[in-house]
Parts: structure tokens; C-alpha cells; sequence
């Protein structure tokens, strides 16, 4: 063996190789297809659908083993109420009530974020008055105000449109501050080198730059205002005329319609749902993501 | 105060031609910014002027107030004493007649392409509208090479297309002066070089006005045709010489006013 002998200098000496590729190389696929199963598998909406009906498969199991409709109905049953409260139109009916309050909350409550954060990038005091408002306000829970609410605005939309904007406005505040606030100084100086002043700098520019933490603050508030909205209607959707889903869950508890209580949340996932996966995802796969903001 | 040909510039004696009207004048202009707890002086009553086509560069140590000082020139700071004034007016504010190529990569707005990047400047300060901006930002595009990259967004790009693209889009504005802060120092050595010589290839066609931060002597050698040395803490002028001729670079004269620049700024 040649190299078992240590030579002098502590290099191991050896020849030099130099192989001709292809001799071999022939037979070698460089690139092969996957299996069907292997590619099904890369698909996410697959996967997720799987766990769908894995949860699905348990849910009908445990409902059937329970065997009592009134405390589990399975999820053929829930399935059932729920394409029952569709036809009827009952079902969409609540939803359109609850998202028409919802909107109108949410566009307040943007439209009150949009001003408390001109005055704030206007001016130190009005930073000042941003942060303590947010720290004040932000912890504390919107159901908590609606005792108050309902001494202010009485009984209906008046009261649930208030804990909406209370629950949207600080979410939606802070994040587009501090999303104006991480705008790189260079990209101000370039609007400032165009000739850009005041509003229209902040429209060409700051706003574009502060895009992503606004839609994150878009996203967080459209959460909480979908929460703080079904807990206020099942607080004290009992008294108003028509209520929304919140109302209609709260309504079949009382009827002993266990089916339709898990229908009407089943509704409630389902919109929450297709408005962060379908609308908010959309919005942010033409922006945030094609710009490279995010990944 | 020198005067010199644009054509001609290296080693050519002042006076000899007719007195061209300076482009800029920058007059015992001093500069101070204020940390926490601190008020700075970057640069003290520095003077300079600046000719129409000079490659003008300021070279210093960390600390000269040399990046200071050009953003004053693009109307970001006040000077506390001097005055800085572009073809006679005195400059108050940042505009598009002083077009700045910075060294951040992210002087690009990542919600645009490259054409919309160009394109909007020429747009946004109104220098031109519709089918002549669009024109005009596709010409630049072409010239610094990046045809093909036209639709893309900035984070698809190399950080020297993204630089060529900052130099394209203060082109397309064609400014009186273009000023650039250390417009290259963020790159690799090898793609600095190719950009110095895309630059000078682009002055050739040109020529512009540019004003040049560099802290890299070579740099300031091979870009351009007269250097203003600052010494640091507060930045003062310590010299204002010729540079070299392009056919002169890599010879021993460039070692010899590589040597002199050195001696100068640590020398003593």
C-alpha cells in the first residue's frame, strides 16, 4: 500500500485523477418524473384536504358512538342543517346581517386608523397621542366595552358597529405606524428627489413602502372584528329584531337545535376562512409577494 | 479659482481657454447635524465648484463629511454657514435637477419594475408624461444593458443591475448634475470595476455632470477628472487636483498620484 507509508514532508502524496464522464455517464437519467403518488403528495390543498377529511371521518365516529344529537349531532347532521338553513335561506340571510355590520365597523374603524395615523407621521405630539391611545386601548378585550356600549347606543347595530371599530382601530393603527415608520430613509429621500412633498408623497410612496405591516394590520383587524362581532351578537343578539349568525346560533342553543348551533358555526369558520384564504391571500400574492417584499 | 477645458482636463493650466461659467458653486459651506446628545460639524466651510461635464469627486476618509456634503448639494440639509447654489439659484430643498444615485440597494421601489421605476421619476416630477416618458425610460433602460429586464421587479436583480438601474433612472432625468454616494461600494470588486468602466463609457456619450462620493482611492483615480480631497473631523479641502488621463491608468503615473493622494490624507 502506498499510502500506508507516511512520507517525510506530512503530505500524503497521491496521483492525480481525471475521468472521462460520459464513458459511464450514458446509462444515467439526469432528471426522472416522480410517481403519481409522490407528486399528489407536493400539492398543499391535497394535504389539506386529507386532514379535512381525517377530521371529518373522527367528528362522524365520535357522533355516532355518542349517539345523542342533542350534545354531539355528527357531522352528517350538522352537514344536513346546515344545507337545510342554505335552502331555506335562513343561513345566508344572518350572514348577510353580520357581514353587513362587520363592514361597516371594519370601514370605520379604517377610516378612524387612517386619520390617528396622518396626525401621527404629521407630528411628535401626534405620535405621542398614537401610542398612548394604542397602548390604552389595545388590551383591552371589545366585549369588555359593550356594557357601555349599550348604555351609549341602546340596544342594535349602533353598539356591535362601536366594539367592531374598537376592536379594528388599534390593530390597523399600529401596524400601518409602524409600517411607515420602517420606510427605509433612502426610499423617502428618492420621493423627496422627485419633487414629491406632503400627501402626494405619502400616497407614491409611503404607502407602497409601508404595504405589507397595512395589510398585516388589514388581516389582524379583519380577525378581530369577525370575533369581537359573533361574541356580541350572542351577548345580546337576544333583544334586537333581527340578528346576525351570532343571534341565529345563540337562538337554536335556546330551541335545543344542537345541529344548527354547530351549522352556524360551521358558517362562521367558512366565511373566516375563504376571506383570509381566497381575498386577503389573492391581495397579497399580487403585491406583497410579486414585489419580493415578502416571501 | 481653476479653470480648465472639459475636454482636456488632465494637466492643463488655468487660464489658458475662455472662463466657462461654473455649474455649481459650493462657498464656505458648513455643515452640522445634531445626534442625542451631540452636535456634529461634518464639514467646515468647504469651497468647490464644479464645470459643466466634470467627473467630480469627493474623496476622504470615513468621518470627511463627504456623503454629508453631497447630500446638502441635494437639499436634504440647510448649511448653518455658506451657500450652495446650482447655475446661480441657491439650493433650498431636494428636486429633480440634482438627481441622487445612492449607495442602498433598496433606493429602488420594489413596487415597480425597472421601466415603471425609470418611468415614474420622469412622471412624478413631471419632467414628462404618457408616450415620451415611456420612450425615454426604455432609451436609458437600453443603454445601461438591462433590455431584457425591463418587466422585472427590483429583487429579481443582481445588486449591480440594481445600481445600473439608479444610474439609468438619474440619467433619464438628464439633471444638471448627477450625484452619486458611493454608488458602488456596496458591490464586489469585480462587478465595481466593470461598473467604473460602464460609467465612464456612458459619460463618453454623454457627458454629464456627475459628482462622485468615493472613500477608495483607485476609485477616485479611474472615475474622475478632478478630485477634492477632505481631510476628516470636521471635513476641510486639503486639495483640489487633476486626475489622470484614461490612457494613463495602470502606468507608473497612476501609482505616483496614488502615492500623492495617500500622502496627503494620512501623511501627516
Amino acid at each position: 500500500m502506498a499510502l500506508s507509508t507516511l512520507p517525510r514532508d506530512g503530505i500524503i502524496h497521491r496521483p492525480e485523477i481525471i475521468r472521462e464522464v460520459g464513458e459511464a455517464g450514458a446509462t444515467v437519467k439526469a432528471e426522472a418524473s416522480l410517481s403519481l403518488p409522490e407528486r399528489l403528495y407536493q400539492v398543499a390543498a391535497l394535504r389539506k384536504a386529507l386532514v379535512l377529511i381525517g377530521l371529518a371521518v373522527i367528528w362522524q365516529a365520535y357522533g355516532l358512538w355518542l349517539d345523542n344529537p342533542l350534545l354531539f349531532p355528527s357531522f352528517t347532521d350538522t352537514l344536513q342543517a346546515f344545507f337545510e338553513g342554505i335552502v331555506s335561506g335562513i343561513i345566508p340571510a344572518r350572514a348577510w346581517i353580520s357581514l353587513q355590520t362587520l363592514l361597516i365597523g371594519y370601514g370605520i374603524g379604517i377610516v378612524l386608523a387612517c386619520l390617528l395615523t396622518t396626525l401621527a407621521i404629521g407630528s411628535r405630539i401626534g405620535t405621542d397621542l398614537l401610542e398612548t391611545l394604542t397602548s390604552m386601548f389595545n388590551p383591552l378585550p371589545a366585549i369588555a366595552l359593550l356594557p357601555l356600549a349599550l348604555i351609549w347606543f341602546g340596544l342594535g347595530t349602533g353598539s356591535v358597529v362601536f366594539v367592531i371599530v374598537h376592536s379594528v382601530l388599534w390593530a390597523i393603527a399600529l401596524n400601518t405606524h409602524a409600517g411607515f415608520r420602517s420606510v427605509s430613509t433612502t426610499q423617502r429621500m428618492v420621493g423627496l428627489n422627485y419633487g414629491l412633498r406632503g400627501l402626494t408623497l405619502v400616497r407614491k410612496v409611503l404607502i407602497p413602502a409601508a404595504f405589507p405591516s397595512i395589510l398585516t394590520g388589514l388581516k389582524v383587524g379583519w380577525a378581530f372584528a369577525w370575533r369581537t362581532l359573533i361574541a356580541a351578537e350572542l351577548v345580546f343578539g337576544v333583544s334586537s329584531g333581527s340578528g346576525g349568525l351570532g343571534w341565529f346560533i345563540f337562538e337554536n342553543r335556546n330551541l335545543l337545535e344542537t345541529a344548527n348551533v354547530f351549522a352556524g358555526l360551521f358558517s362562521v369558520i367558512l366565511i373566516g376562512l375563504v376571506v383570509e384564504n381566497l381575498v386577503f391571500a389573492t391581495i397579497e400574492r399580487r403585491t406583497v409577494r410579486r414585489w419580493g417584499m415578502q416571501s | 479659482m481653476e479653470a480648465r477645458d472639459a475636454f482636456a482636463w488632465s494637466g492643463v493650466e488655468a487660464g489658458k481657454c475662455a472662463a466657462p461659467t461654473p455649474l455649481l458653486t459650493v462657498e464656505g459651506v458648513t455643515l452640522q447635524y445634531k445626534t442625542t446628545d451631540l452636535l456634529i460639524t461634518a464639514t467646515h466651510r468647504v469651497d468647490l465648484t464644479v464645470y459643466p461635464s466634470d467627473r467630480y469627486i469627493l474623496l476622504g476618509p470615513s468621518g470627511c463629511g463627504k456623503s454629508t456634503l453631497l447630500k446638502a448639494i441635494g437639499g436634504y440639509m440647510k448649511p448653518v454657514e455658506g451657500k450652495i447654489a446650482l447655475k446661480g439659484r441657491t439650493v433650498t430643498e431636494p428636486g429633480p435637477d440634482r438627481m441622487m444615485v445612492f449607495q442602498e440597494f433598496d433606493q429602488l421601489l420594489p413596487w415597480k419594475t425597472v421601466q415603471q421605476n425609470v418611468e415614474f421619476a420622469l412622471l412624478a416630477s413631471k419632467r414628462l408624461s404618457g408616450k415620451a416618458a415611456t420612450d425615454r425610460a426604455d432609451y436609458y433602460i437600453e443603454k445601461v444593458g438591462l433590455a431584457k429586464f425591463k418587466d422585472s421587479y427590483p429583487h429579481m436583480l443582481s445588486g449591480g443591475m440594481k445600481q445600473r438601474v439608479a444610474i439609468a433612472r438619474g440619467m433619464a432625468m438628464e439633471p444638471d448634475v448627477l450625484l452619486m454616494d458611493e454608488p458602488f461600494a456596496a458591490l464586489d470588486a469585480l462587478t465595481r470595476r466593470k461598473m467604473q468602466d460602464e460609467l465612464l463609457r456612458l459619460w463618453e456619450d454623454t457627458r454629464f455632470t456627475v459628482l462622485f462620493v468615493t472613500h477608495s482611492i483607485e476609485e477616485a483615480i479611474r472615475v474622475g477628472t478632478r478630485i477634492l480631497l477632505l481631510s476628516p473631523h470636521p471635513g476641510r479641502v486639503k486639495a483640489e487636483l487633476n486626475s489622470l488621463d484614461p490612457s494613463e491608468l495602470g502606468t507608473a503615473r497612476q501609482s505616483q498620484l496614488e502615492t500623492r493622494i495617500n500622502d496627503m490624507l494620512f501623511g501627516h
